[in-house]
């Protein structure tokens, strides 16, 4: 090879290539479509959101009714006719449903789990696994119907003063829901556990039970946290099942009295879409109070979502 | 002893026959054949295996051993890769009941119960019989719990605090530790987290322990202190460990197995003769480094 052939095969450019620049262009706009879609919602939710309250309001230039702050952050009436943004009737809702699915989907999602990482042979997997999948691919609006044609006629029979709507049933329904999210998270987070640790655990002579209780939970505890904070971020999200089991008349409802929930209320998502069905006109109060509950909504799920990832990083073991 | 010696005995054998007599003429039987119809000491022994087999599918990786490991003192197993010593470890505690294609077929003894019966529980085995891994494997708890995690699941009592200091002082790691009980395991250096791994498999005072390549995953240093630890323990306990490295097993053991290609138990007989003088010129191969 001459000098010159050396020299035209070194100092190629490939790295620059018209064909590398194409490719790396279109990845990064892939990349960069959804970063562009999640600021512009948040623009929008807290520019809209911004138009609802007294104090900020002139600020984006508008006249007209707005609504105090305070009332909305601390209120407990929600009544659009009388003008009572009060969002803490909508947001005790969905802390029922968040607590009650929580109660439901934690014990019976870790048990599953467990069942699954640490006792199931080969074929109860290849059984339960699809069974678990389709639970979480069965469509929302067929739970809601679920839990009101069956889970609250079933809950009467025990519980006669039951309402039709009310937070037990939906918050059974969003509870089973969730079982195959906080399932199958705790499972891979089980699942990664070192072999080492179970083979030292049995090679102490420690049963099953103490194996998988004793160190293959704690062991996974970070990814099991993890499972249980991004089910409940669903619970909160959950729009549709609730819309139809919870009922549609806000009231304030105590979320640590079990009495609550014999009773239906209106959780934020369904409050929206409540609005939305209304005939609300654009522009106007009830249309902006929409912007006002999804910003309290994201800001709810966000908070959960860095919740999640501390416990991540703070719990995680190196094996 | 001499052969005439042997002879004598024999005949007495013969005449009367004494197992305690009969057992001291095969393990002190030096000019015979492979002795691994018995052990090469004159201790009592504690594991005995007959006839062990051992497939994993259809491919057989243990042969008829039969072995009788003597108490108070280190037994090590070598071999090439792939000959079985580890698996036949794992036959003395049952750890290969965990492994869905492993089947066992055999005796294996233990003080004279045979642990492959019907009526053993594999968990209440284990607990007489503590196992290091070849990868330090702690819990991902504190130094303290992982000690005191045999105590707990079995539900012994006594005092904690004094099983912890002594376990981790017959590690050869209390001076280490002692004031960091509280911190992770996994904080340790790997030579440490093995140490960690020997107290605990002593803390609930086992009647053997077995080793499955303890220093293989651990730096020169860790390893000679490993080593030094092993031939402490064995005033105590009856250590049974697998090593891939020949100076390592001439070093610590007081006999050695020699297992070759094929799970085979070649020869068994004292540390001593298998590297001064095996019978078997496949061992001398094996142990000059002609093959293996």
């Amino acid at each position: 090879m001459s000098t010159d052939e050396l020299e035209t095969d070194l100092t190629r450019q490939t790295e620059n290539s018209p064909r590398e620049l194409l490719t790396r262009t279109f990845f990064f706009l892939c990349a960069a479509l959804s970063i562009v879609t999640t600021i512009s919602i948040v623009v929008l939710l807290v520019t809209e959101a911004a138009k609802f309250f007294t104090i900020t309001a002139p600020l984006m230039g508008v006249t007209g009714e707005t609504a105090s702050l305070v009332d909305f952050l601390t209120g407990t009436t929600w009544q659009i006719n009388s003008g009572e943004f009060g969002v803490l009737a909508l947001v005790s809702a969905t802390l029922m449903i968040t607590i009650g699915s929580a109660v439901i989907a934690i014990p019976l999602g870790v048990a599953t789990a467990i069942y699954l990482s640490e006792y199931a042979s080969q074929r109860a997997r290849s059984v339960l696994k699809p069974a678990l999948e389709i639970l979480a691919g069965v469509p929302t609006v067929v739970y809601g119907f679920f839990a009101l044609i069956y889970i609250t006629p079933a809950l009467a029979t025990v519980i006669p003063q039951i309402g039709t709507f009310n937070m037990l049933s939906a918050s059974i329904v969003v509870g089973i829901m969730i079982i195959p999210m906080v399932a199958s998270i705790s499972e891979d987070a089980m699942s990664a556990v070192p072999d080492d640790l179970r083979q030292a655990g049995y090679g102490m002579g420690a049963t099953k039970f103490d194996v998988a209780t004793g160190i293959v939970v704690p062991a996974a505890l970070s990814g099991i946290f993890s499972s249980f904070i991004l089910a409940l971020s669903r619970a909160i999200g959950e729009t549709m099942a609730v819309t139809i089991a919870a009922g549609s008349r806000a009231q304030f409802l105590n979320p640590v009295n079990p009495a609550s929930f014999l009773e239906g209320s209106l959780p934020m998502t369904a409050a929206m879409v409540q609005l939305l069905l209304g005939d609300i006109t654009g522009g106007g109060l009830a249309y902006r109070s929409l912007f006002a509950i999804g910003l309290v909504l994201f800001v709810i799920t966000l908070v959960m979502n860095v919740i999640s990832d501390f416990v991540a990083q703070r719990y995680r073991e190196e094996y | 002893m001499s052969q005439q010696n042997t002879n004598e005995s024999n005949a007495r054998a013969d005449s009367s026959p004494d197992p305690t007599d009969d057992e001291m003429l095969i393990q002190t039987d030096v000019s015979g054949s492979v002795s691994s119809s018995g052990g090469p000491s004159r201790r009592e022994t504690v594991v005995s295996a007959e006839n062990i087999n051992v497939w994993y599918g259809d491919d057989q990786a243990l042969q008829d051993i039969t072995m009788d490991i003597p108490e108070k003192s280190v037994t090590a197993m070598v071999g090439p890769s792939g000959c079985g010593k580890s698996t036949f470890l794992r036959c003395i505690n049952r750890m290969n009941d965990l492994i869905d294609s492993a089947r066992v077929e055999g005796d294996l003894y233990l003080r004279g119960k045979n642990v492959y019966d019907d009526d053993v529980d594999p968990v209440a085995l284990r607990r007489r019989v503590g196992m290091v891994f070849q990868k330090p494997n702690p819990f991902p708890k504190s130094i303290y719990e992982n000690v005191t995690y045999g105590l707990k699941i079995q539900d012994k009592g006594g005092d904690y605090d004094e099983i912890v200091e002594e376990s981790l002082k017959r590690a050869a790691l209390w001076d280490e530790v002692k004031d960091q009980l509280d911190e992770s395991g996994l904080d340790l250096s790997g030579g440490q987290q093995q140490r960690l791994c020997i107290a605990r498999a002593i803390a609930p005072d086992p009647e053997v322990l077995l080793m499955d390549e303890p220093a293989s995953a651990l730096d020169p240093v860790a390893t000679s202190q490993i080593e030094d630890l092993i031939e402490e323990l064995a005033q105590d306990y009856t250590v049974v460990i697998v090593t891939h490295n020949m100076q390592q097993a001439a070093r610590i053991s007081d006999q050695t197995a020699v297992f070759l290609t094929g799970g085979e138990l070649v020869e068994f007989d004292d540390t001593q003769k298998i590297f001064e003088n095996p019978e078997s010129q496949r061992v001398e191969d094996y142990i000059t480094g002609k093959f293996g």
